[in-house]
């Protein structure tokens, strides 16, 4: 459980993180979305006291990070940026690590096996690829059998074979009821294992929701119909939540807000007849497009705020 | 997509509890966990096997030089004038506190330049005990490693210069304490060179200041007026180092007591620096 009040930092002028509330949950995986620059990687930073919040603050299972007894055991941190010596090997990096909460050699050696760094634990980490090294990141990570992980970025230079791995991991965890929290700027990777999103954009909180409700507040899926009779099946159709549009002439029409199947039976109760009913899904990538272009526009003014509101 | 979807304290969560190990941080396993850290890297066995092989072929050097000096007749450097087998063997120390100091740098600033610093600073995040822990093993392995130097140089340049009036045997008054105070001084160098290395989070940065601080600030002392040297000189960290492994004191130098007094002193000021600069900023 990660649950941030107010959260801010600001470096000198610039504003990263700007007044984020928002929890995350254990038994579900919580994706956090944002543009490059949103200030993902700084929150992640403030969860484990690496930065120090400006204002507000963000707690871990009830604490701050830094005020656990086993704070490895409370939170795993892959960050986004290199957190190892070029010049030490894999095991001798996971077990400094290990060593200072006294966590047993057994559980170094099973990171390493969990991780497929195997073969190569005894090797300089300088010389791992990139992939590898993110599964270096990831194996300290779960060193301490953490209660919450928090991977930033986590398929970056990954293999498929990687971010397979990644997403069947991250789901397993959230299975055993652990608090997962990932960072992504590609909502296409996030939407394929988050249950919940928190999406930022200039720091602020831009929605706090689900895959689902994000789509439905894009504007949800529209419902392509054609029909001989495009001015009847209009009347038919009409209601307070429902837009249809269409070109005058044209026997096609787009419905939003009522589904394919509601529209096909009611064309069938006033025997209208149709040539095509098909549901076109929003993208989630168009959604959070939207979004965070909304956060863009109206960065600086009040509208920021009313648009995480109504989103969420 | 929300199958997956629990709330707090499913069964699942209760699961996982019961069998959690209860690991914890403590200092004891801070200072284990940089012990195993320094031993891990080929560079500070590079760096210490240096720091060993200047005392030894320095001191060796210096004394051959002063014995080959004599019997050619030539007239005497002035600086060998005075010398004895302490000072002769402990020449290596100016080319020793270089390797021993750098390297107590790398142990901090290399985790900032590489970023091992926010692993280490997220398994320990209340922040000091990584700086006493660093300071205290690396400073107790520089000693150790210095004073294996000091030692072995003294009883070879010793035996070079028998016979010659720096001649002087371990037994002689004062040499045992000047061999264990510049194992010393150049494990409280060590010292430095790490609280320089967390203060400034730069390789380069503290070096140049280890550099400065113990070998151009002198030189640049000695341009000041003469009233004002007498009252400043003693107490630069350099010399007031030298006192500490001098044989023999006068009005111009600190007693060795005094010297480590000051030394220390000037350690502390530095780890205060950086214990300040650690809990303060961002990593």
């Amino acid at each position: 459980m990660i649950e941030a009040q107010q959260l801010t930092k600001r470096y000198g002028e610039k504003t990263a993180v700007d007044g984020l509330d928002f929890t995350v949950k254990p038994g579900a995986v919580t994706g956090f979305l944002g543009p490059n620059g949103a200030g993902k990687s700084t929150t992640m930073r403030m969860v484990v006291g690496l930065d120090a919040p400006t204002g507000g603050t963000v707690t871990v299972n009830g604490r701050r990070y830094a005020r656990h007894r086993a704070p490895l055991q409370e939170v795993g941190a892959l960050l986004e940026a290199k957190s190892i010596h070029p010049g030490r090997s894999a095991h001798n990096h996971l077990r400094a690590l290990a060593l200072t909460h006294g966590i047993p050699a057994r559980r170094v050696d099973e990171v390493i096996e969990l991780a497929g760094l195997g073969s190569v634990a005894k090797k300089r980490a300088g010389a791992f690829s990139l992939g590898m090294g993110q599964r270096l990141g990831i194996a300290a990570a779960l060193l301490g059998d953490p209660q919450t992980v928090m991977l930033d970025e986590p398929v970056n230079g990954l293999d498929p074979e990687g971010v397979l791995w990644i997403r069947n991991l991250l789901t397993s965890l959230a299975a055993e009821g652990r608090t997962v929290f990932v960072s992504s700027h590609l909502m296409s990777e996030v939407s394929l294992v988050a249950d919940h999103l928190i999406v930022v954009g200039r720091g602020r909180l831009l929605a706090d929701t689900t895959v689902q409700d994000l789509v439905y507040a894009a504007g949800g899926d529209t419902v392509r119909v054609a029909t001989s009779e495009p001015a009847r099946l209009r009347d038919v159709l009409s209601g307070p939540d429902v837009e249809i549009t269409g070109r005058i002439g044209s026997e096609e029409l787009q419905v939003t807000g009522m589904s394919a199947r509601r529209i096909g039976l009611k064309a069938a109760e006033h025997g209208i007849p149709l040539f095509e009913l098909s549901t076109k899904a929003v993208s989630l990538e168009e959604a959070f497009m939207e979004l965070t272009r909304d956060a863009v526009e109206y960065h600086g003014t009040t509208s920021g705020t009313e648009t995480s509101g109504s989103a969420a | 997509m929300s199958t997956l979807t629990a709330t707090p304290g499913t069964p699942e969560s209760d699961q996982v509890a019961p069998a959690r190990p209860a690991y914890r941080v403590t200092g004891r396993r801070v200072l284990a966990s940089e012990w195993a850290k320094l031993w891990s890297l080929r560079s500070t066995w590079i760096t210490l096997g240096l720091g060993l092989l200047f005392l030894v072929a320095f001191g060796v050097i210096a004394a051959s030089h002063y014995k080959s000096g004599l019997t050619s007749g030539r007239p005497m450097d002035r600086d060998f004038a005075t010398a004895t087998a302490v000072s002769l063997s402990l020449f290596g120390t100016n080319f020793a506190q270089l390797a021993l100091g750098v390297l107590g740098v790398l142990v901090t600033a290399g985790e900032y330049s590489t970023g091992m610093i926010r692993s280490t600073l997220a398994a320990v995040p209340r922040r000091l005990p990584v700086l006493w822990s660093k300071a205290a093993v690396y400073g107790l392995v520089a000693l150790v490693v210095a004073t294996a130097g000091t030692f072995p140089a003294f009883l070879v340049g010793g035996r070079i210069v028998t016979g010659t009036p720096a001649a002087m045997g371990l037994g002689h008054a004062g040499v045992v304490r000047s061999l264990l105070g510049a194992g010393l001084y150049l494990g409280l160098v060590g010292v430095i060179g790490v609280a320089l290395g967390a203060l400034l989070r730069s390789v380069a940065g503290g070096i140049s200041v280890l550099v400065a601080a113990l070998m151009l600030v002198p030189g640049l002392v000695s341009l000041l007026p003469s009233s004002w040297q007498g009252n400043i000189d003693p107490y630069l960290p350099s010399h007031a180092g030298e006192s500490l492994f001098a044989l023999t004191h006068d009005s111009t130098t600190l007693s060795p007591g005094a010297g480590l007094a000051v030394f220390l002193g000037w350690t502390v000021l530095a780890l205060a620096g950086a214990a300040y600069r650690l809990v303060r900023s961002d990593v």
